[in-house]
């Protein structure tokens, strides 16, 4: 009997708990989408995860924006000009932008906010180094004085390669660099609600209706962001079948990154359309040059010879449309890319990989090989990769984990057999790898770089020429310097570009926005 | 009864002590560094010694098992290294989906185990023992995810009669909730009606070859009362027993089954947490997991006095 | 007169005289649920062991070039290092090119492999903890208590924890499976054990001051033997399901050893489409599971029918 009202209570306590959903009243124009994976962080400055970075997009705004064609267009700023020589900079930002809690934007947020930026993003900390000095002169003006020439000033400000600088409140941003936000208030089209986040389950964001949208056509990240539903839910499903399932049955409208095995499946479902989200990406694989075995080059560079690029995007990728080789690590058609690509060609070089790891003395240290198994995005990769690193002569251990904690796991400097890693793989998209001072992974600078670690003082010193060349011609011959250095020092080897695959509900969902990143603004609901 | 429930009660004490002490190794005793894990980023040597002297890992091992006992105690379980809120309120956040699916598994299951055990008993050796014997062979040995995809691929995608995945919030509409929870209730149901089917046939054949039933018979009670009224009332006890320790089955198999269904529960949050080695996370739910277990027991033993008047304490 | 009866009574608890024990082991195997339930995992036994002669080829080599061919498939199959071998992919493979004829097959190793250690290895725990409990009266009812505790954390919970926390070798998923196990097993000794401590011949061997391992050797274990056997098969039925349920989640076995857990997980994706990498190895690992708990319901019948009493 007793039992009956602990059941009761139970079940009570369950729908009192519940009493914070809101019903939601038929009108209300909600947009499914399932992100490419859970939202586990919600710092995008702390994190280059661009799960994070998409949720970046949604509630942050950004001083300068990349239209369709690669053009830097301002944002945020209403005016702007420099000085002839570049060296002084003054912006002043447009009307009507205010934050979700009604506090109008100041120059004070910006700066700060990029202060925060410039600590953790590699360009970002070149811009600050080459920075005299940045200030305020105004609410809505602000000043920014160089003492070296730094010729991507606004490309750094319009960056939408990881880590993206979104203006946050000064509050926020004055958190220390080296640690999360837990503050999510922004300037952006859509308002997060904190109260309605389930970790793993879904991400809620409404409509922010006091967002004023500029007077032009939606492009890339610039233009207008109008958002033309009421709400956004982020539906977490991690399973591809689920994610297939899901959209066939109307229950989401939009899987952001399909996985080339629901491929065929999808393209012969009638309910279904692919939309342009996102243009081409690249995947590479990154390799941990700070311990052992890689930490000696010639180890390392044995790696890069053990991959084959056709065999690697043929088991991700699976259909020929939908993916392609490229041994350069710059993009096919972009300026920089070049054939000249060391000793790496794509194919695999088993032989004279096994013969450079007995003159490099490897004594068959454990290569720990990070393995996101339920990302079905990227989880091809390391089975292949493995068993090409074994038929290399490596021993490899390949551990698995989802993608989140690969994101944690891969920040650990510590050797591999203590909680570390050494080599694991993952996916940029076009803006990222278009030039050497873009693509982050390419550092030499030791600790202070990207995950990887790798030293390589005549790495740096190219870049360095990079940025202050004047000519393209220059900048493509250094471009192709970088190139090879960067094989040489054995930092990362491209496996392949692919298309990314967005589906949508056929005849519901329209007004999908290509650009580098995923945006949901412009989307329409039928 | 009142001394008995005390007794029982009590006795429960050195069986969760005894868990919280396997937990508590468990996760101290893992290799891998969760200063290293909280740290993220920023994993220089003094801030990983900060975190870990913060988190009180380098006292003496008694003292952070008494200091984790308090706060267990104090009903707190920590805080999650990754989604830094307190363990208890993502447990909480996700306690409906999981309640929900045992629960109508539960009541599935009983409805229709405890039938088909009395129908094989009553026809004991016959073709249809031998079948439904079978079939509940067959029921826990396929394994639950198997049965979870077939039933997906009959049901919600040749005959699209029911959702595919997910969960529907009770405060949505009892429809929803309903259609959601039929498929991943109906898996889970399979393997623990094999259970009870098996021991409910078991038990109600035994109680048939006692006296009282050829007196019942000789009486001329009719067949279905002798079977319910008197062979079913008897193998009660075992009965309610095995649904006791089969709880633990029902556990293991909500883990799974939410996998495959895409149910935002306690048993995926389970996954999630063991994927990305979230220490406070795992230890919270194997906590909450067994207290259920143990408390679950506790009910069963308290309805033998219910069952069988004979038991006295 | 009371000294013969002692002594035959003695006598009587020595291992079964020779005819005996053949009319017992004549019943066992004409049950008919051993001879089925053997029979199928004998087959199952023999098909992993002679598994490079039956068809298969390398079950771990990829060639993604092959990935997701249907069963029945005639189609090369192209190595990492260029060699070029045509193969009847029965089952079809799976997305990365493996057969999954090959993979499962080799996978019957591993998994009925894992199946007996992790009961072994159970039953020899709980053997010793359970004669400890059962016989030495003062630890009793402590190690009655951990054992309880154990009970309490759902297997599959403790085998996830215990994996994920220390890691997802052989070794290391054999414990974890194992451990959950250890009480059930326990209980089922100490109730032998408490069952016959009162016998008089164990009485008269303690009195006649027969050392205890002696006691428990010759006494005591000949008689847990019956039941041991039989909640081994479970306990190795069990076992096999739960490896696959490991890798299922993830956390089983390294994900390139072909287990049939491993399999089913890497097909998961694309059951609608390519429903052959879950259902083959799903009726692989369903047969064999089914086949040993027909062994043992076959085993208890016939050894020791009083079985399901002495778990209670």
């Amino acid at each position: 009997m007793a039992i009956r009202y602990v059941l009761a209570a139970f079940l009570f306590g369950a729908l009192v708990a519940d009493a914070g959903h809101p019903s939601l009243a038929q009108e209300t124009k909600v947009l499914r989408v399932v992100p490419q994976s859970d939202l586990k962080i919600l710092d995008p400055i702390w994190t280059t995860a661009f799960v994070t970075r998409n949720h970046g997009y949604a509630i942050y705004d950004t001083l300068f924006g990349v239209d369709a064609e690669g053009k830097v267009r301002p944002q945020m700023v209403g005016e702007y000009s420099s000085s002839p020589d570049h060296m002084k900079w003054s912006f002043t930002l447009r009307e009507g932008l205010h934050f979700h809690d009604g506090k109008p934007v100041t120059s004070a947020d910006v700066i700060q906010s990029l202060k925060r930026w410039g600590e953790r993003d590699s360009l970002g900390q070149r811009l600050f180094a080459a920075m005299e000095n940045i200030e305020a002169k105004s609410d809505t003006t602000f000043e920014m004085a160089l003492k070296q020439p730094f010729g991507l000033v606004l490309e750094a400000l319009s960056k939408p390669a990881s880590v993206p600088p979104f203006i946050m409140p000064k509050s926020v941003a004055e958190t220390p660099s080296d640690k999360q936000i837990d503050s999510y208030i922004g300037s952006g089209p859509f308002i997060f609600k904190v109260d309605e986040y389930r970790p793993g389950e879904r991400v809620v964001y409404v409509k922010n209706t006091k967002y004023v949208p500029r007077n032009e056509p939606a492009s890339g990240t610039a233009g207008g962001k109008v958002v033309n539903v009421d709400r956004m839910e982020w539906v977490i499903l991690t399973d591809a079948q689920t994610q297939t399932n899901a959209i066939t049955n109307g229950e989401v409208d939009l899987i952001e990154w399909v996985p080339a095995d629901q491929y065929l499946a999808l393209k012969n479902n009638p309910k279904i359309d692919f939309a342009n989200l996102v243009p081409k990406g690249s995947f590479a694989l990154h390799l941990n040059r700070l311990v052992p075995p890689f930490n000696n080059v010639k180890i390392a560079q044995a790696a890069l010879m053990a991959v084959s690029q056709e065999a690697l995007m043929r088991a991700q990728m699976v259909h020929k449309d939908l993916y392609n080789t490229n041994a350069s690590i710059y993009p096919t058609g972009t300026p920089y890319n070049s054939d000249k690509t060391s000793f790496f060609t794509g194919k695999p070089q088993l032989e004279k990989a096994r013969a450079l790891l007995k003159e490099a003395g490897y004594q068959n240290e454990p290569v720990v090989l990070l393995y996101p198994a339920n990302f079905a995005v990227l989880n091809k990769f390391p089975p292949v990769m493995a068993a090409l690193l074994k038929q290399a002569g490596f021993n490899v251990d390949m551990q698995s984990m989802d993608w989140p904690t690969l994101v944690a796991r891969r920040a650990m400097k510590n050797p591999s057999t203590q909680g570390g890693w050494n080599a694991f793989i993952t996916g940029w998209n076009i803006p990222d790898n278009i030039n050497p001072l873009f693509y982050a992974p390419i550092t030499g600078n030791g600790e202070k770089g990207w995950f990887g670690w790798t030293t390589d003082e005549r790495l740096e010193t190219l870049k360095d020429e990079f940025l202050v060349a004047d000519s393209e011609a220059e900048r493509k011959a250094l471009a192709v310097s970088i190139q090879e250095r960067v094989y040489d020092a054995a930092v990362l080897a491209p496996l392949g570009e692919y298309k990314q695959l967005t589906a949508i509900r056929k005849d519901v969902i329209g007004g999908i926005v290509t650009s580098p990143v995923g945006v949901f603004w412009g989307i329409t609901k039928n | 009864m009142l001394s008995f429930l005390v007794r029982r009660i009590v006795a429960i004490v050195p069986v969760l002590l005894v868990v919280a002490l396997i937990v508590f190794m468990m996760t101290r005793f893992a290799p891998g560094n969760p200063a290293a894990a909280i740290a993220g980023n920023d994993a220089s040597a003094e801030n990983l010694e900060r975190i870990r002297s913060n988190l009180g890992l380098n006292d003496p091992l008694p003292v952070q098992f008494g200091r984790w006992g308090w706060q267990l105690v104090h009903g707190s379980l920590g805080e999650s290294f990754f989604l830094k809120k307190p363990v208890s309120e993502l447990i909480a956040q996700r306690i409906e989906p999981t309640f929900a699916l045992t629960l109508m598994t539960l009541v599935m299951t009983v409805l229709i185990a405890v039938p088909l055990g009395v129908i094989a008993a009553w026809r004991h050796g016959g073709w249809l023992d031998r079948m439904l014997m079978g079939l509940s062979a067959l029921g826990f040995s396929v394994p639950a995810f198997v049965i979870g995809y077939v039933l997906i691929w009959i049901f919600a995608l040749r005959w699209q009669l029911l959702p595919v995945q997910g969960y529907g919030r009770i405060s949505d509409g009892i429809g929803p909730w309903l259609s959601h929870l039929i498929l991943p209730a109906t898996t889970l149901s399979i393997i623990y009606v094999a259970l009870i089917a098996r021991v409910t046939r078991a038990a109600v054949a035994e109680a048939m070859t006692e006296d009282y039933i050829r007196t019942a018979r000789a009486k001329g009670v009719s067949e279905t009362r002798v079977l319910i009224r008197h062979a079913l009332a008897n193998a009660a006890v075992p009965i309610v027993t095995v649904i006791g320790i089969g709880v633990a089955l029902l556990i293991g198999g909500v883990v799974v089954t939410e996998s495959v269904f895409a149910i935002p529960g306690l048993g995926s949050l389970t996954v999630d947490a063991v994927l990305s080695r979230d220490f406070p996370l795992i230890q919270g739910i194997t906590l909450l997991f067994s207290a259920v277990y143990v408390g679950v027991n506790l009910m069963v033993d308290i309805s033998y006095l219910v069952l069988d008047p004979r038991i006295r304490y | 007169m009371a000294d013969t009866r002692l002594l035959s009574s003695v006598v009587a608890v020595e291992p079964l005289a020779p005819r005996r024990r053949r009319s017992l082991l004549r019943r066992v195997i004409s049950n008919w649920s051993v001879r089925l339930g053997g029979g199928v995992l004998c087959v199952l036994i023999v098909a992993a062991l002679f598994a490079p002669w039956l068809g298969t080829i390398d079950p771990i080599a990829m060639d993604p070039g092959s990935g997701n061919l249907l069963p029945g498939a005639r189609a090369d199959f192209n190595s990492f290092d260029g060699d070029v071998i045509p193969h009847w992919f029965i089952m079809g493979t799976d997305s990365l090119g493996r057969d999954i004829w090959s993979r499962a097959l080799f996978g019957a190793r591993v998994s009925i492999t894992v199946g007996i250690a992790v009961a072994m290895l159970a039953l020899v725990l709980g053997l010793c903890v359970g004669l400890t409990a059962g016989y030495f009266r003062r630890i009793d009812g402590i190690v009655m208590r951990v054992m309880d505790g154990v009970m309490a954390i759902p297997a599959i919970l403790f085998a996830v924890s215990l994996v994920a926390l220390f890691g997802g070798t052989l070794l290391m998923v054999i414990v974890a499976i194992a451990v959950p196990e250890i009480p059930r097993v326990a209980r089922l000794v100490r109730s032998v054990v408490l069952s016959l401590r009162e016998e008089p011949y164990v009485e008269a061997a303690i009195a006649l001051d027969t050392p205890t391992w002696k006691i428990l050797l010759r006494h005591i274990l000949p008689n847990a033997i019956a039941p041991l056997v039989i909640q081994g098969t479970y306990v190795c039925a069990s076992a096999i399901l739960v490896e696959a349920i490991l890798s299922f989640l993830g956390v089983g076995l390294p994900a390139e050893m072909p287990t049939w857990g491993n399999i089913m997980a890497e097909g998961r994706s694309q059951f609608n489409q390519f429903p052959h990498n879950v259902l083959f190895p799903g009726i692989f690992l369903a047969l064999t599971v089914l086949s040993v708990n027909v062994l043992g319901d076959g085993l208890r019948d016939t050894l020791d029918p009083k079985f399901n009493k002495r778990t209670e």
